[in-house]
C-alpha cells in the first residue's frame, strides 16, 4: 500500500504525505519525551512500505483516534464547570498527555508514510450522566483504564518493536492517570498487580 | 448397537457438550468488557463500532462507521462461534482490521464477555426491555 512506485497517483500520495509532514513540523510546538525521541532516532529502522509497516500504521492509526477521543473527553470535562481546582488542573495536565500522545502517534504514522487520522468534528460522550466532579473523574478513569487495556492488547500485535516499546511507555503514562484519579475519588488507587 | 452408531453418539454428544461448555457468566463478562470500552461503546459509534444490534449483524455494517476494507470483506455475520474466533485473536482472523488488539486469550473469559455482549444486546442500554 505504501510502496514506492512510479505510478504517477503513488507520487503524489507521497508528496501530499511529505506535504503534511512539513505543515505537521511547522505547527508543532512539540517538547519530545524520551520515547518521541527513542522513535526518530530509529527512523531508520521504521522502514516504508511492507506490509508489516502497514499494519503497524492501522494499529497506531486506532491509537491515535482513541487519543484524539480523549482530549475531546477531558475538555468536555474542563468546561463542564463541575471540576472545582486542584482536580480542574489534573484534568488538564492529563488532558496535555493526551495531546503529546497525539502529537508523536501522528509524527510516528508520517514517518511510516501514513495519513494520521484527524480528531472528528463531534463525540458522543455520556454528558446527562455527568452532574458532580466525581461522575467527571469516574468517567475519566474509566476512560484512562480502557486506554491501559487498549495499549496492553497493541504492544504484542506490533511489527515493529520500537512502536511497542513506545505503546508501553503511553501504556504507563495512562496507567498513572487512572491510579491517580482512583485516588482523587477515594478509591484504592492501584487495585491489583497486574492490568488487563 | 453397532460400534460406528456408537461412535457417532458420542461424537455428536461431544459436539453438543463443546457448543454448551462455557455458558458464560454476563456479571464477569461486564467487567472483561471493560477493556473495549477504550474504544467501543453498546449504543454509539467510537473509535470502533457500537455493539448493540451486534448479535446477527454482518460484520462491517453500521451505517457511517468508516471499517476496515479487510472487515466490510470478511462475510462474517455475529454470533457466539463467530466472535468467539474473532476476539480471540482479532488480527489473525480478520488479518487488516484496524482494530490492533491482541484479544482475549483465555476461553472462559471470552464466554464470558459473549454473554454479556448478549444480555446488554437485550437489555434497556439497547433500547430494548
Ligand atoms: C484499540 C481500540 C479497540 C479495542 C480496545 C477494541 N476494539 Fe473492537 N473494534 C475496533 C475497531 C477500530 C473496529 C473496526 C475494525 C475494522 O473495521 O476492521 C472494531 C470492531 C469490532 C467488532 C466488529 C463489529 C462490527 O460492527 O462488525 C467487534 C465485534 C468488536 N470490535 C468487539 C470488541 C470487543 C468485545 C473488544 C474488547 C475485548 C474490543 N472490540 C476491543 C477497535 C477496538
Amino acid at each position: 500500500m505504501f510502496a514506492f512506485s512510479q505510478d504517477p497517483r503513488a507520487r503524489n500520495s507521497e508528496a501530499a504525505v511529505d506535504a503534511s509532514r512539513r505543515s505537521f513540523f511547522n505547527h508543532s510546538g512539540l517538547l519530545l519525551s524520551g520515547a518521541a525521541i527513542a522513535l526518530l532516532a530509529g527512523r531508520e529502522a521504521l522502514a516504508k512500505g511492507n506490509a508489516s509497516s502497514a499494519a503497524d500504521v492501522s494499529i497506531l492509526n486506532t491509537a491515535l483516534g482513541a487519543e484524539h477521543e480523549a482530549v475531546a473527553a477531558y475538555q468536555v470535562g474542563a468546561e463542564s464547570g463541575l471540576l472545582q481546582k486542584p482536580a480542574l488542573d489534573l484534568a488538564l495536565t492529563f488532558q496535555g498527555h493526551h495531546k503529546a500522545h497525539v502529537e508523536l502517534l501522528a509524527k510516528t504514522i508520517i514517518t511510516l508514510g501514513g495519513k494520521p487520522a484527524e480528531a472528528r468534528k463531534q463525540y458522543t460522550f455520556p454528558t446527562d450522566t455527568l452532574k458532580s466532579q466525581a461522575d467527571v473523574l469516574r468517567f475519566a478513569a474509566t476512560l484512562e483504564k480502557g486506554a491501559v487495556s487498549a495499549y496492553l492488547g497493541a504492544v504484542p500485535v506490533f511489527g515493529n518493536r520500537d512502536l511497542a516499546k513506545a505503546a508501553a511507555s503511553i501504556l504507563g503514562d495512562e496507567a498513572m492517570h487512572w491510579a491517580v484519579l482512583r485516588n482523587v475519588l477515594g478509591e484504592t488507587p492501584v487495585p491489583a498487580a497486574f492490568v488487563s | 448397537m453397532n460400534a460406528l452408531w456408537r461412535l457417532l453418539l458420542l461424537a455428536g454428544a461431544a459436539l453438543a457438550f463443546s457448543a454448551n461448555a462455557a455458558p458464560g457468566d454476563p456479571d464477569r463478562g461486564k467487567l472483561v468488557y471493560e477493556r473495549c470500552q477504550a474504544c467501543h461503546a453498546l449504543a454509539y459509534d467510537r473509535t470502533g463500532p457500537r455493539h448493540c444490534g451486534l448479535f446477527g449483524r454482518r460484520a462491517g455494517s453500521v451505517p457511517g462507521f468508516a471499517y476496515s476494507e479487510a472487515m466490510r470483506r470478511s462475510k462474517l455475520v455475529w454470533n457466539a462461534q463467530t466472535l468467539d474466533r474473532f476476539l480471540s485473536n482479532p488480527l489473525k482472523a480478520v488479518p487488516g482490521t484496524s482494530m490492533g488488539y491482541a484479544g482475549i486469550a483465555d476461553r472462559g473469559e471470552r464466554a464470558d464477555l459473549i454473554a454479556y455482549l448478549r444480555q446488554a444486546n437485550g437489555s434497556a442500554a439497547c433500547g430494548r426491555q
